[in-house]
């Protein structure tokens, strides 16, 4: 196989520039759908490949395609480059080194949808990437005829725009990135109906997220065979994984699903926790993520979607974020639950009112300031936010807590009057990996950090 | 006028909504008005409900509901270091205290000079090369991160950059 399929800049100079990115077979994928395929054959293809959406959620791509409403028109392919959770920084890179390839996957996609107009939402801190390298890129392809009417001759006509948001965390939930760019508040819609049916504009429209349609130009170029020659029968493809947290070489590595465990990714890759120090939880996506415990049993687990659902994880984003033996979970959920409250949007009450609630105790007890019945209270308000919140944000404050209370019961604990054994610390974050980071043991070929 | 001031700017954003969706241009007309006049006064507020069609009352829903918007002035430029986990298991809240210390204010305050308002914010995609820093002013928002986990950025680094924009300023 290839170095990279996804972050194949790292293997090509100067990628990100239009004239090499066509000598090394740019925009053949999309000429190919455009002259030679029908948009059936090309959702048919992706469906067959098994690729599922890598922004975290994991669905089917190809099945989501073939949801649209037949008959409606326009319809509109939105691309979700919001990036925001915690821990996760791979679409970044890939906008920003392989932009390209990025515009390629939404091309083919939207021919897929029979859109005519294509929108990138972009997190609003995204600026300078948009303004500075994805617009005059934009502008190129137009200059270039990649985009506009009549595209490689034929009747199908294209254009895309960035749209940058501007701040809210929320807007990666595809509903309210939909509102957000109607120029509403952006906060989640009911569903049904889905943006297949009711969109953009009420118009039928798929979102996908950036990594997911980066690898759409793969699956043309090789067919659904060739990509399913990568990862397993039930994880086909490649996954960018972001690794960051306590470890010595943080950053993007491009793997083959279900090829590496999670010890793999930590040693070979990420040369290990910085003074050797003991992995004490691993969050696999990022800060929504349930806390898999950093027992043998956990880090052999192979990296996919099946493996990791089956031991109480996800490969959601593949945002890992490594967690050492010397960080308080009573501190780290601080941290997490700080994060939900202020990206909660408010139209919810469970989410709106719980993640207001967990912080207020959880600040009290990072200041030794509650009791046990406190950190029982704590545990009630998680569990009264599950499966009541309408959207999965209210989900996601719940999932490192509730994982931690259940696994590290004691680091809450500890901290209160009549539940600790010594009087508490008050909790710090380890902050150990900014340390001068020990020399790594191994350098796989992808070692370089974005 | 934002309207007489910049109306191609105007026109080149209207343009990429459908003519019936003139809403959509809302937060690209925020981040217009908010380069001209500092924040978004309700004044700018009222030009851009004007120019996209809505209500000053939803342009400010708008304003209060996103975190890159701002009702108030504060410094000319504002410093938002990542403080979220990810960034802070690799020393951000150390370095944003630090970094404080040396420019003499406290975490949401603002210079003496008026220039920089420093603020601690969440995840900004950047766990990999943390601690690290965006600058917001008139001419967007930009990144400033060490070059890789092994050179990661330090105060005296960051205090270099932000003297840099204070002497773009003449």
């Amino acid at each position: 196989m290839p170095d990279h399929i996804l972050l194949r800049h790292r293997d090509i100079p100067n990628l990100d520039q239009l004239d090499v990115y066509l000598q090394h077979g740019g925009f053949k994928a999309f000429e190919k759908v455009v002259k030679e395929m029908t948009p059936q054959q090309v959702i048919d293809e992706v469906k067959n490949s098994g690729l599922r959406g890598r922004g975290g959620a994991g669905f089917p791509t190809g099945m989501k395609w073939s949801f649209l409403t037949r008959g409606v028109y326009p319809r509109y392919l939105v691309v979700n480059s919001d990036e925001s959770e915690p821990g996760t920084f791979k679409d970044r890179e890939i906008m920003e080194k392989n932009p390209f390839q990025f515009f390629e996957g939404v091309m083919i996609a939207a021919f897929a949808a029979e859109a005519n107009l294509a929108y990138n939402y972009m997190r609003g801190e995204f600026w300078d990437i948009a303004k500075k390298i994805l617009d005059p890129r934009l502008a190129q392809l137009r200059e270039r005829g990649f985009l506009g009417q009549n595209l490689f001759g034929s009747k199908y006509a294209l254009d895309m725009f960035n749209h940058l948001g501007a701040g809210a965390y929320i807007c990666g939930e595809e509903s309210a990135l939909l509102e957000s760019i109607e120029g509403k508040l952006g906060q989640p819609r009911l569903k049904p109906p889905f943006p297949a049916d009711k969109g953009l504009y009420q118009k039928p429209t798929i979102v996908n997220n950036t990594e997911t349609l980066t690898n759409v130009p793969y699956i043309i170029t090789n067919g659904a065979a060739g990509y399913r020659q990568l990862g397993t029968e039930k994880s086909p493809g490649v996954k960018v994984f972001c690794l960051s947290g306590n470890i010595n070489k943080p950053g993007n590595y491009e793997i083959e699903l279900g090829k590496k465990t999670i010890r793999q990714l930590i040693e070979e890759y990420g040369g290990g926790v910085p003074g050797g120090k003991k992995v004490k939880g691993i969050m696999m996506s990022g800060a929504s993520s349930n806390v898999m415990v950093g027992s043998d049993d956990i880090l052999d687990t192979p990296m996919d979607y099946e493996a990791l659902a089956a031991k109480g994880g996800a490969l959601g984003s593949a945002s890992v974020i490594i967690l050492d033996e010397t960080v308080d979970m009573a501190w780290m959920t601080l941290k997490t639950t700080r994060f939900f409250k202020h990206e909660s949007c408010g139209k919810c009450t469970p989410c709106r009112e719980g993640c207001y609630w967990m912080l207020n105790i959880l600040e009290r007890v990072n200041k030794n300031d509650a009791v046990k019945a406190d950190v029982d209270l704590l545990q009630n308000v998680a569990s009264q936010m599950v499966g009541k919140c309408l959207c999965p944000l209210g989900e996601f404050a719940t999932a490192p807590m509730l994982t931690s209370l259940k696994q590290f019961r004691a680091d809450f604990d500890g901290h209160t009057k009549d539940g600790a054994k010594k009087p508490a610390p008050a909790a710090k974050p380890a902050a150990t990996a900014a340390a001068k980071p020990a020399p790594a043991k191994s350098a796989p070929k992808a070692a370089e950090p974005a | 006028m934002l309207a007489d001031k910049y109306r191609s700017e105007i026109d080149t954003i209207l343009a990429q909504y459908p003519p019936e969706e003139k809403r959509s241009a809302v937060m690209p007309l925020l981040y217009l008005a908010q380069s001209e006049y500092g924040h978004v006064s309700p004044q700018a507020m009222a030009e851009v409900g004007e120019l996209c069609g809505i209500s000053s009352t939803q342009v400010a829903g708008i304003v209060g509901f996103y975190s890159l918007y701002y009702d108030h002035p504060a410094g000319k430029r504002r410093v938002q270091v990542c403080t979220d986990m990810p960034c802070a298991l690799r020393g951000a809240e150390k370095f944003a205290d630090d970094l404080c210390g040396k420019l003499g204010v406290k975490l949401g305050g603002t210079t003496k000079d008026g220039e920089f308002t420093v603020e601690g914010v969440m995840c900004l995609a950047a766990c990999d090369k943390a601690p690290m820093f965006q600058v917001q002013d008139a001419a967007g928002i930009h990144y400033h991160e060490g070059e890789s986990a092994e050179k990661p950025m330090t105060v005296d680094a960051a205090l270099k950059i932000l003297d840099d924009y204070k002497k773009s300023n003449q």
